[in-house]
């Protein structure tokens, strides 16, 4: 006699609960989303490339995360991850993402930079400008989950593409395998060279393999405008330059970002409606773009509101050696929080009225006068 | 199943040569033995339990290796791995274990009685005495590749086998991920508590994941006998004790392996092995026996003789400092252990220690008269 939906569900659930993972000590969106119904439903399917919920969910697995720092603790092999997982990933995106909703919101995509204004800082307090996004290669697996060879078409992809961008934006490769030694001093010094990974919460994704096969470092002639190759993601866009000229940053970020130059060559990058730009890191749906400057605040960074403050302008503060460092000198790093559900120009324009709204009130302390804390800018 | 290699299929779209890895870095077993078309012949294999290639080379590839250490570049996901992919399996396994051929027979011999000698090893000198094996449960997975459920039940077989024993195995059980912060510090002084993985050899074939979900320690109430679960291999059985009564360790150690292996049998999961290559192991180079004897012995006279190394290898033995594998002597006490694992039986092994210990100890007392050592050289054994 053919079993009935619910006892077939019964024995799943039995044979997956031998497997179900232990995720009592853990503190991550995964373990807080995940639970034996979800896995009983997904743990035997697969993306058409042959990608699994254990794998997708063994980062997640093995790093149960910190007390303080809610990690994301799930990535996608594949585009197709984000819909074959959807039951777990769903949830672990509105969490992540402040409440977005994939089932039933859009997310809007706006790279047109001449909309930004107010975009040029005073120099005596902001040092660097720069944004950074990723794009994923449609049709070709992500860094979790890749072969070498889809990998290498990764990288060759990208970088015939990039050999068509002119003026400004010319520039060359160094792949991480050929580079001299000579080669790769210089992209050290100039801060731009990227190295394997050694974060478990990246090596337990499977992300390090092959190292340092296809992996390399794309910049222009002017040192203003850097590609990762394979790194976390397929790309990684960054658009940087000393001072306060977030405007010229973002144009050059938009030009240099043009999807015809692979589209000529019939390829596209991974992007839906719903989700926006599809990386590895859930974390990183939507823009992926994350927008910021090294400013000097060090009399508003002493104030008990200065978090508060930060909170208000959908801002977040990092030490300037990156995510997880101190600040040094009263220089923060300073960027959006939001990444999903707002679009390129949004953000970029929250970061500009945020930072110049933050060198006011620190201005203002420098004359020892006082900051209204309730004041919340316009756009908010 | 470890990350990115499970679509195998998918991945014969490309072609050979898209797929080989660039292997000109390396310097390992497996990038010495792997060629395109031997990569080619067996990239579309798998095992039953849908172990790949791609996954048992990825540490090799992952790690290319150091220029004066050659590390194996390969690992077992499962017992059938040594079959699916013989054709990588045995030039390495032969490259490893001194010409060993895909015919030869490998011989094992538990019965300590069989050990000539072996308790008189000087307490001066021969500070403690050790003998280390791995086994592997049949019918399960290996660490490189099974799954929780699979890793929970070798721990579930283990638990139930473990405490049977009794009289001077009598003992306990330390999971990983529920002992108390007391019973830490003391497997932490008994030098027993072994921690997660930080090795990228381990690693990077997925041997850590999970962690430290169904690993634990047990070990017998005198301290002398001890089981690692779900580590590296399913299971570690080490025999120690201070001194140098080798013959004794390397009782304890064949009457406890017996004594546990009789249990699984009836549970219908025996050890794994094979009359071609002895208790399968998850690294090749833990095939045969997988037994390291060895002794933690004051040489510092000796170690400083220009012939030690020659005198090591005639005599079959390695040296490594007191921290184990890659670690410095301290005060000139060293680790020397055999150097072989397939070829030979567990008697033998353990006989070429005891017998080059006791001559190296020796040799150690002539030195410190002054007196030369040379003509008590060994032959090559």
């Amino acid at each position: 006699q053919p079993m009935d939906g619910s006892s077939f569900q019964c024995v799943i659930l039995c044979l997956c609960s031998a497997e179900y993972p232990d995720l009592r000590k853990h503190n991550n969106c995964m373990a807080s989303n995940l639970t034996p119904a979800i896995y009983a439903k997904l743990c035997d399917k697969a993306t058409p490339n042959g990608y699994t919920l254990d794998q997708a969910i063994q980062t997640g697995v093995d790093n149960p995360g910190h007390p303080f720092i809610k990690t994301v603790g799930m990535v996608a092999g594949d585009e197709e991850s984000y819909e074959v997982f959807g039951d777990l990933i769903n949830p672990v995106i509105k969490e992540r993402h402040n409440g977005y909703d994939p089932l039933n919101m859009k997310h809007p995509t706006d790279l047109d930079s001449s909309k930004i204004h107010s975009g040029l800082f005073d120099e005596r307090y902001v040092l660097s400008s720069r944004v950074r996004t990723g794009r994923s290669i449609r049709g070709l697996s992500l860094p979790p989950a890749c072969s070498r060879a889809e990998r290498r078409e990764v990288e060759r992809v990208v970088v015939d593409a990039l050999a068509g961008l002119k003026g400004d934006l010319t520039g060359r490769y160094y792949s991480l395998t050929q580079m001299t030694e000579k080669e790769q001093q210089q992209l050290i010094d100039d801060h731009f060279l990227f190295d394997k990974p050694v974060s478990p919460l990246l090596t337990c994704a499977g992300m390090a393999r092959d190292w340092p096969d296809g992996r390399g470092i794309w910049h222009n002639n002017e040192k203003t405008f850097l590609i990762w190759v394979n790194e976390e993601d397929h790309t990684r866009v960054i658009s940087m330059e000393k001072g306060g000229n977030m405007k010229r940053v973002f144009d050059r970020f938009c030009k240099g970002l043009k999807e015809r130059l692979i589209q000529e060559r019939g390829w596209e990058f991974m992007w839906n409606e719903r989700l926006g730009y599809i990386l590895t890191c859930p974390s990183n749906l939507g823009t992926g773009l994350r927008a910021g400057v090294h400013v000097k605040l060090p009399l508003l960074s002493k104030d008990p509101r200065f978090s508060k403050i930060l909170d208000n302008l959908r801002l977040q503060k990092r030490g300037t050696g990156g995510v997880d460092t101190a600040a040094v000198g009263g220089v923060f790093d300073i960027s959006n929080l939001d990444r999903l559900g707002h679009s390129e120009v949004q953000l970029v324009q929250t970061v500009i009225d945020g930072v110049n709204y933050l060198i006011e009130c620190e201005k203002k302390l420098e004359k020892g006068q006082d900051i209204k804390v309730n004041i919340i800018p316009a756009h908010h | 199943m470890p990350f990115g290699n499970t679509h195998n299929n998918f991945k014969l779209n490309y072609k050979v040569e898209e797929e080989f890895p660039n292997l000109s870095q390396h310097n390992n077993h497996m990038a010495k033995a792997l060629t395109k078309e031997i990569y080619a012949k067996l990239r579309d294999k798998q095992t039953p339990s849908g172990y790949t290639l791609d996954d048992a080379i990825q540490t090799g590839v992952d790690n290319p290796g150091h220029p004066f250490i050659m590390t194996v570049g390969l690992v077992a996901g499962d017992e059938e791995s040594y079959v699916v992919f013989k054709d990588l399996f045995d030039p390495v396994i032969s490259d490893r274990h001194g010409g060993y051929k895909p015919t030869d027979k490998h011989k094992t011999d538990l019965n300590f009685e069989n050990l000539k000698g072996g308790d008189d090893l000087d307490p001066n000198y021969v500070l403690s005495s050790r003998v280390r094996t791995g086994r592997s449960i049949k019918g399960f997975t290996l660490p490189p590749h099974n799954s929780r459920g699979e890793r929970r039940a070798i721990e579930k077989l283990s638990i139930e086998a473990l405490t049977t024993l009794d009289g001077e195995f009598k003992g306990k059980y330390y999971p990983l991920k529920s002992m108390t912060d007391a019973e830490q510090e003391q497997l932490i002084a008994d030098h027993f508590l072994f921690d997660k993985p930080v090795s990228p050899l381990l690693t990077c074939a997925g041997m850590a994941r999970d962690w430290p979900d169904a690993r634990g320690i047990w070990h017998n109430n005198d301290k002398t006998f001890l089981v690692w679960v779900n580590e590296e291999d399913h299971l570690r059985v080490i025999s120690m004790q201070k001194g140098g009564n080798m013959r004794e360790v390397f009782r304890r150690f064949c009457v406890g392996l017996q004594k546990i292996e009789e249990i699984f049998k009836k549970h219908n999961h025996g050890f794994m092995w094979s009359e071609h290559l002895g208790f399968i192991l998850t690294c090749p180079s833990n095939l045969g026996t997988g037994l390291r004897g060895g002794v933690h012995v004051k040489l510092p006279k000796l170690s400083t003789h220009p012939k030690f190394e020659e005198i090591l290898n005639r005599l079959r033995l390695q040296k490594r400092g007191t921290g184990g594998v890659d670690t410095a002597s301290v005060g000139g006490v060293f680790d020397i252990s055999n150097a072989d694992r397939l070829g030979s039986s567990e008697v033998e092994q353990v006989q070429l220690v005891v017998d080059g210990v006791k001559l190296m100890v020796e040799m150690e007392k002539k030195l410190e008269k002054g007196e030369p050592i040379d003509s008590m050289i060994p032959a090559q054994k």
